[in-house]
């Protein structure tokens, strides 16, 4: 048995990175195990002439589709919506895109203000501190001043509005529409030992630049340097308890497949919101027998997608295009609740710039816009660099129905029963959606587009994993504390999107780690008396 | 004589129709100057990348041949250039013809999504089709490329407006 290790952390990546290095400062001694690898950014695919393959091959956002060592299976064919992921030092991150909204005050009082769901038990102001801790370490960019959240400050300037961000202004402003450059984690100049974005349009498959704010090169550097330790391809299959109830260590996989026991006086788990219930719900013990932490029944419940729309449109004037980051502008307008839109809550419009030539082709071939056969190149023509348009976020309320369970087949390499989801779009959903897509077309319209292309809800767009493992101060109805302690294991603590109360109508990668921020800030503050 | 071990999932037929049917679904275009799938360079290349989908491809296949069984009484490999282009260009309106083989263009369509990807990564990595697309023939890293930073007085109609968020009670 390895000696006890202070701080045991589960999964490296957004999470996982921002706690540790907070964490760091205590001097304790801190271990964090991690399914996957150290990535190298000179193997990412913007580095190949195949950059575009390989994100349907290696560097896919889907686990199924990836099939690599370090990745783990996911059920979800009970699901309109596929899970995406990446399991490396980063986690997500690595394939993310870098859109980084914050959440808005609102977001943490929708049962007060909408009547839905329930209230946070902490507010903006609580996280406020966290959220420029945060900005700084990631390194972000944007424009202070959007009319759509309290004052804050971006270390660096927007990306630029490029072809695509002005035609679309310009269809936001003809309507009057609020719109803004997008807060993003990608470095416009050079950050913290980072190199400024250089627009290899590839950020979906990890930035070879240097530029967007991928955790393993963020956050982990610096937990390392102040004596973090990383265990790379050490897969965690459960938490151990002790006779007291309390979390002694986990049990793990190393590359070879050997099986290990760490000890821990605390475990933190930052695995993500279906890896995190996946780990608890497969922790059972004579003491925990439906998992562990799980004595509300709520671990692997209420998950949350934010399901997405996309609408694209095709123009006659050439946009950017493959060139240029993803991010680019995004509007607010329909963000928070109008009774009379027919739904609770809102969504967010993030403009995405353009594509490159084999999405293009696809595009068009799996539309219809571009025939197989002699009408190929003509039409192919049309859209090459002539594509741009949005995708609308929409809150995704919580629902219990909606499950991360075990699979009672499926399995990863090492046995480990894998996730599977059970998810259905609610009503409320629906009508988001459609509203989503209908005012889209609007401002596409508007911005003079000349065909539309559509998809709601984005069948592959599971990207954001969240609620499986909520906040609450009352036992019953919540797993964690309002500091991110569960309740029944007073040394456990979940760091990750699991433990989302309500999902907002944005990405939530900025709040995730504001959160992870805060959890061990409280527990900073506790040292002394942390397990009572 | 012993049999030589292959990797290959294909037979000589499977490989020369998977050419014949990509050769159909994006042929040669002199007004444009770009080769078609079945240019000897890029066909090679889709046969490397198709081996790697060797199920989905080789039911493409079998569902192309049925149907052209089914209409001409041959396999797609052996039809003449026009009826081979026919039965493709056909798979852009489906449901004009009978019952039968409505449905079987229908689950070819489906089936062909995996070998649409596969011809749409392969061809459009070409140099040649890269230039005639005034693309460098390059990957993106290290270069990169330029966007133009564009017009931010756009944003003052927005800044007029004001606030648009809601406050929340603490
Ligand atoms: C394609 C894509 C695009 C995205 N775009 C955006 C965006 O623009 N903006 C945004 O805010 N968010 C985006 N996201 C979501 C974002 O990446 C996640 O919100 C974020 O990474 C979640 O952080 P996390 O720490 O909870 O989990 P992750 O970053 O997923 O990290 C979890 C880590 O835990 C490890 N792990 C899991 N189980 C085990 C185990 N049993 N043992 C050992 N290790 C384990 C995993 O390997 C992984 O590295 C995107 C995600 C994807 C996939």
């Amino acid at each position: 048995m390895a000696d006890a290790v202070d701080v045991l952390i589960v999964g490296a990546g957004a999470s996982g990175a921002a706690v540790a290095w907070s964490l760091a400062e205590t001097r304790m001694r801190i271990v964090c195990l991690e399914q996957g690898d150290w990535m190298n950014p000179l193997r990412y695919p913007s580095t190949g002439r195949d950059w575009e393959a390989r994100a349907f091959g290696d560097m896919s956002i889907s686990p199924n589709r990836r099939r690599r060592d370090t990745d783990y299976p996911v059920n979800d064919a009970n699901s309109p919506i596929a899970v995406a992921n990446f399991n490396a030092v980063g986690g997500s991150t690595i394939l993310y895109a870098g859109h980084f909204p914050r959440f808005h005050p609102s977001d943490f009082r929708v049962k007060t203000l909408d009547g839905v769901a329930d209230d946070w038990p902490i507010d903006y102001d609580t996280l406020e501190p966290f959220y420029a801790e945060n900005d700084r370490m990631m390194g972000t960019s944007g424009l202070d001043g959007d009319p759509a959240y309290p004052p804050k400050h971006a270390p660096m300037p927007p990306v630029p509005l490029g072809k695509s961000g002005q035609t679309l202004a310009k269809g936001f402003n003809q309507l009057g529409w609020h719109w803004w450059p997008s807060d993003t984690a990608i470095a416009t100049q050079p950050y913290d030992g980072r190199d400024r974005c250089i627009n290899l349009g590839a950020c979906g498959s990890g930035c070879a630049q240097g530029a967007k704010a991928s955790t393993d090169i963020t956050y982990w550097p610096h937990a390392v340097r102040a004596g973090v330790e990383v265990r790379t391809r050490c897969r965690v299959r459960e938490i151990t308890v002790n006779d007291e109830g309390m979390a002694s260590g986990v049990t793990y996989y190393d590359e070879e497949g050997v099986e290990h026991f760490q000890a821990a006086q605390v475990v933190i788990v930052a695995c993500n919101g279906v890896g995190t219930p996946r780990l608890l719900l497969n922790s059972t013990s004579g003491k925990f027998p439906n998992g562990l932490a799980n004595s509300s029944g709520l671990v692997g419940k209420n998950l949350m997608f934010h399901p997405y729309a996309s609408i694209q449109g095709v123009f006659e004037e050439p946009m950017d295009g493959y060139k240029g980051p993803g991010v680019c502008i995004w509007s607010q307008e329909f963000y928070e609740t109008d009774a009379e839109r027919g739904f609770v809550r809102g969504y967010t419009y993030e403009i995405h710039r353009g594509r490159g030539p084999v999405a293009t082709a696809l595009t068009g071939l799996h539309s219809g816009r571009i025939p197989l056969g002699e009408g190929h190149h003509e039409a192919y023509r049309r859209m090459f660099n002539r594509v741009t348009g949005m995708v609308g976020i929409c809150e995704d309320l919580p629902e219990e129905h909606n499950t991360v369970t075990l699979d009672p087949e499926l399995e990863d390499a090492h046995g480990i029963p894998a996730p599977k989801i059970d998810y259905t779009l609610s009503e409320n959903s629906r009508r988001m959606l459609d509203h989503a897509v209908a005012r889209g077309t609007e401002v596409l319209r508007a911005a003079g587009a000349v065909d539309i292309i559509t998809e709601a809800p984005i069948a592959a767009g599971g990207w954001h994993l969240m609620g499986t493992a909520r906040m609450g101060t009352d036992p019953q109805r919540s797993v964690v504390n309002e500091w991110g302690r569960a309740h029944d294991v007073r040394n456990l603590f979940i760091v990750d999107g699991s433990i989302f109360v309500t999902s907002a109508g944005v990405n939530p990668t900025r709040t995730i780690q504001a959160l992870a921020l805060y959890v061990a800030d409280s527990m900073k503050k506790r040292l002394a008396n942390l397990f009572d | 004589m012993d049999s030589i071990a292959t990797d290959n999932p294909f037979t000589e037929e499977q490989e020369r129709a998977l050419i014949a049917l990509a050769g159909a679904i994006i042929p040669a275009n002199s007004a444009y100057a770009v080769p078609g799938t079945d240019d000897p360079l890029i066909a090679a290349d889709i046969l490397a990348t198709a081996k790697r989908h060797a199920d989905a491809v080789s039911a493409a296949l079998d569902r192309e041949d049925r149907l052209a069984i089914a209409r001409h009484g041959a396999k797609f490999v052996d039809l003449d250039a026009a009826a081979r282009q026919s039965q493709i260009e056909r798979a852009n309106q489906p449901g004009s013809g009978d019952d039968a083989e409505d449905e079987l263009d229908r689950a070819r369509f489906r089936g062909q999504r995996a070998m649409l990807s596969i011809i749409a990564q392969c061809y459009y990595r070409d140099d040649r089709v890269m230039r005639s697309l005034d693309m460098e023939p390059r990957s993106p890293f290290p270069e990169g490329f330029e966007v133009e930073e564009g017009d931010w007085s756009l944003l003052e109609p927005v800044r007029r407006r004001g606030k648009v968020y809601r406050d929340a009670p603490r």
